[in-house]
C-alpha cells in the first residue's frame, strides 16, 4: 500500500494511462461472469422444471419425455446401440448425406449466383423461373426423390442440395448486385481480365454474404437429410426418429434432436472458424475494440 | 530537324455526355467538350462541383461511352479500357480484401507479371510513397491519406502513359499534400506521361500543371485554357509566392468564380424550390 503511495510521480501518470483499460476490461469480464452464470442458471431452471414436473406429475412423461429418460436414451444407444445398428453408423450417415448435399448445394448456389449477378441477360431469362421455385415448399420434393431415387443417400442428397441452393444462390446473387461499381472499374484499369475480376475482385466481395448465408444453409442440408430419412430409409437419425415415434418413444425423439443440436452446433463452430479466417481483412468490431 | 507533328496523347472533340436520372429524363453533363493534351504534357482540370470533370475522366479511361463527338487515345479512337492508362479514382477504390502489398502488387499480377517480380517492385513502390513497415495492413486498418497514398502507388506501378488523377489529394494534410505533390511531380517528370488532374484547387492546378483547363458550371464546356508558364522543375511550397502565380492565379480565378457563383445560384435555388 504504502509503497504504491510513495512511488516516484512518472509510474503514478503510467498507472493512470492504464487505468480506463484496465477498468474497462474487468468491467467487460465481470459481464461476461453474469451472462453466462445466468445463462446456466436459466437452463437449471427449465431442464430441473420439465424434470420436476414430469415426477410429480404435471408434465405427461409419456408424450412430453424427461431429462434424465431422454439422458438414458442416448447412454443405451451408445452403449448397446439402435435397433438399426450402432449409433456412430447412424450419425455417420446422416452426417455424410448432410455434408454432400451441403457441398454440392453451395458450390451450385456460388456459381449460378454469381453467374446470375454478372450476366444481366441470364438474370432476366431465368428470374421468373427462380421465384417459382423457390415460392414452392420445397420440402415436398423430398417425397419425388424418395420415389426416383429410393432408400439409399441418394434421395436425401438431393433434397439437402435443394434446400442449401437456393440460401446459398439468393446470397452470392445479391452479394455479387452489391460490389462496389468504382472497385471493378478500377481492377479493369489495372488489367483484370473477366477471370480475374471473378476471382479477386466479385467472389471476395461478396464472400461476407455467401458465408452468411453458409451459417443457416447446413443447417437446412441436416433438415434434408433428417426428412429424407423419414420419409424412407434404411439407416440415420431420421429413421431413429421415425422408429422412436412409431413406438410412442418420446424420450427417443428427443434423445435423436439433442444429438441433432450437437452435429449442429459443431458445424457453426466450424463455419465460425472458417469465416473469421476467409474474412481476415473486414474490420471486426469485437477483435478490433481488445488492447 | 523538321518538326513531325504527333498526334495528341488525348484529344476530345465536340463530346457530349448525357446520363438518364431517376425520374427516367435525360441530364446532360457535358456539351461540345473541345480538350487535347499533348504528350508529356500536364493538364489540370478545375470547374464548380458536379459540373462534370468525373464524367470527363471516365470517359477518356473508356468506363463510359460519349453520347455524342470522339474521344482519341494517340489519335485512336478510345473503344473500351486501355491498358495504357492509369486511374487514381474520386472515391477509394483499393482493394479491402487484399493488404496494401496486394493491393500494390494488383495491377501488374493482373497483367501477367511473375509473382515474385510484381512483389518486389510493389515494395518499392511502397517505400516511394512513405508507407514502408504498412505492407501488411488491410486497408481499414490505414488513414485515410494513407489509403490514398497506397492508391497512387497502384495506379502509377503500372507505367501509364496516360495518368487520369481525380482530387487525388484532397484528403491529406497540407504538409502531406506538398510533398506528395513534389513526390507526383518527380515521378512525371522521369515518366513523361501526359497526366490529366482534376482538382477543386486552383492553387495546387496552377502549381502543378502546364496548362490549367476551367469548365463552365454543368453541363460542362470549357471556358477557358491558361497556359502556365512558370518554370520547372518546381517546389510545390515555394512557388506559391512568386510574383508570376499570384497572377496567373488572380487571372484564372475571376473566370472559375463566375462559374462557381453560377453553379452555387443554382443548387440555392435547387433546394429552395
Ligand atoms: N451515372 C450517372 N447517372 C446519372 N447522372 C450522373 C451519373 N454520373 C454523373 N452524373 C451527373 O453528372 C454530373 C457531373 O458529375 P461528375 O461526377 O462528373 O461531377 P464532378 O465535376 O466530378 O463533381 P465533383 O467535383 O463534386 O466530384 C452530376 O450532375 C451528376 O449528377
Ligand atoms: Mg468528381
Amino acid at each position: 500500500m504504502n509503497a504504491i503511495k510513495n512511488a516516484p510521480s512518472v509510474d503514478s501518470t503510467d498507472l493512470a494511462d492504464d487505468e480506463p483499460v484496465w477498468i474497462a476490461s474487468t468491467a467487460a469480464r465481470r459481464y461476461r461472469i453474469i451472462v453466462t452464470s445466468l445463462r446456466v442458471l436459466l437452463l437449471i431452471v427449465i431442464i430441473g422444471g420439465w424434470e420436476l414436473g414430469a415426477r410429480i406429475g404435471w408434465i405427461d412423461a409419456f408424450f412430453f419425455g424427461q431429462p434424465t429418460a431422454i439422458v438414458q436414451q442416448i447412454w443405451t444407444w451408445i452403449t448397446q446401440g439402435t435397433a438399426q445398428g450402432p449409433l456412430w453408423q447412424q450419425i455417420a450417415v446422416t452426417l455424410e448425406e448432410a455434408v454432400i448435399g451441403f457441398l454440392i448445394g453451395v458450390v451450385l448456389g456460388v456459381v449460378f449466383g454469381v453467374a446470375l449477378g454478372r450476366s444481366r441477360l441470364l438474370a432476366d431469362i431465368l428470374s421468373p423461373y427462380i421465384k417459382v421455385a423457390n415460392s414452392i415448399p420445397r420440402i415436398v420434393l423430398g417425397s419425388i426423390f424418395a420415389i426416383s431415387l429410393g432408400l439409399g443417400i441418394g434421395s436425401k442428397i438431393a433434397l439437402a442440395v435443394v434446400l442449401v441452393f437456393f440460401i446459398v444462390f439468393f446470397n452470392a446473387f445479391q452479394g455479387v448486385r452489391e460490389v462496389d461499381r468504382n472497385l471493378i472499374a478500377n481492377a479493369r484499369i489495372l488489367g483484370a481480365n473477366s477471370r480475374q475480376l471473378a476471382t479477386e475482385i466479385i467472389i471476395p466481395s461478396a464472400l461476407s454474404w455467401i458465408i452468411a448465408s453458409l451459417h443457416t444453409s447446413f443447417s437446412f442440408a441436416l433438415v434434408g437429410a433428417v426428412v429424407g430419412e423419414y420419409l424412407g430409409a434404411l439407416k440415420g437419425l431420421g429413421l431413429l426418429i421415425s422408429t422412436a415415434q412409431n413406438t410412442f418413444n418420446a424420450n427417443g425423439v428427443f434423445a435423436a434432436m439433442v444429438i441433432l443440436a450437437a452435429i449442429s452446433l459443431t458445424a457453426e463452430a466450424i463455419i465460425t472458424a472458417l469465416e473469421n479466417r476467409l474474412i481476415r481483412w473486414r474490420p471486426n468490431t469485437i477483435t478490433d475494440v481488445s488492447i | 530537324m523538321p518538326d513531325i507533328p504527333t498526334d495528341p496523347a488525348i484529344q476530345l472533340r465536340g463530346v457530349y455526355k448525357r446520363f438518364r436520372t431517376p425520374t427516367g429524363s435525360a441530364y446532360t453533363a457535358l456539351r461540345n467538350l473541345n480538350i487535347s493534351v499533348q504528350p508529356g504534357e500536364f493538364c489540370a482540370v478545375v470547374g464548380p462541383t458536379g459540373c462534370g470533370k468525373s464524367t470527363t475522366l471516365a470517359l477518356i479511361a473508356g468506363l463510359e461511352p460519349a453520347s455524342a463527338g470522339e474521344v482519341l487515345l494517340m489519335g485512336q479512337p478510345v473503344k473500351g479500357i486501355d491498358a495504357r492508362i492509369g486511374y487514381m479514382f474520386q472515391t477509394d477504390a483499393i482493394f479491402p480484401w487484399k493488404n496494401v502489398l496486394q493491393n500494390v502488387a494488383a495491377g501488374p499480377l493482373f497483367r501477367g507479371m511473375s509473382k515474385t517480380e510484381a512483389i518486389e517492385r510493389a515494395g518499392d513502390w511502397i517505400s516511394r510513397v512513405g508507407l514502408s513497415g504498412f505492407e501488411y495492413y488491410y486497408p481499414h486498418q490505414l488513414s485515410g491519406g494513407m489509403r490514398k497514398r497506397v492508391a497512387l502507388a497502384q495506379t502509377l506501378i503500372t507505367g501509364p502513359q496516360i495518368l487520369l488523377m481525380d482530387e487525388p489529394f484532397s484528403a491529406l494534410d497540407v504538409q502531406t499534400r506538398a510533398l506528395m505533390e513534389d513526390e507526383l511531380l518527380a515521378l512525371w517528370a522521369s515518366t513523361s506521361a501526359s497526366v490529366v488532374f482534376v482538382t477543386h484547387d486552383l492553387e495546387e492546378a496552377i502549381a502543378l500543371a502546364d496548362r490549367v483547363c476551367v469548365l463552365t458550371a454543368g453541363p460542362a464546356t470549357v471556358k477557358g485554357i491558361y497556359t502556365i508558364d512558370l518554370p520547372r522543375p518546381r517546389q510545390v511550397a515555394e512557388i506559391r509566392f512568386a510574383p508570376r502565380f499570384v497572377q496567373l492565379y488572380q487571372e484564372i480565378w475571376g473566370a472559375l468564380r463566375d462559374e462557381v457563383m453560377v453553379s452555387y445560384e443554382r443548387d440555392k435555388k435547387r433546394t429552395i424550390s
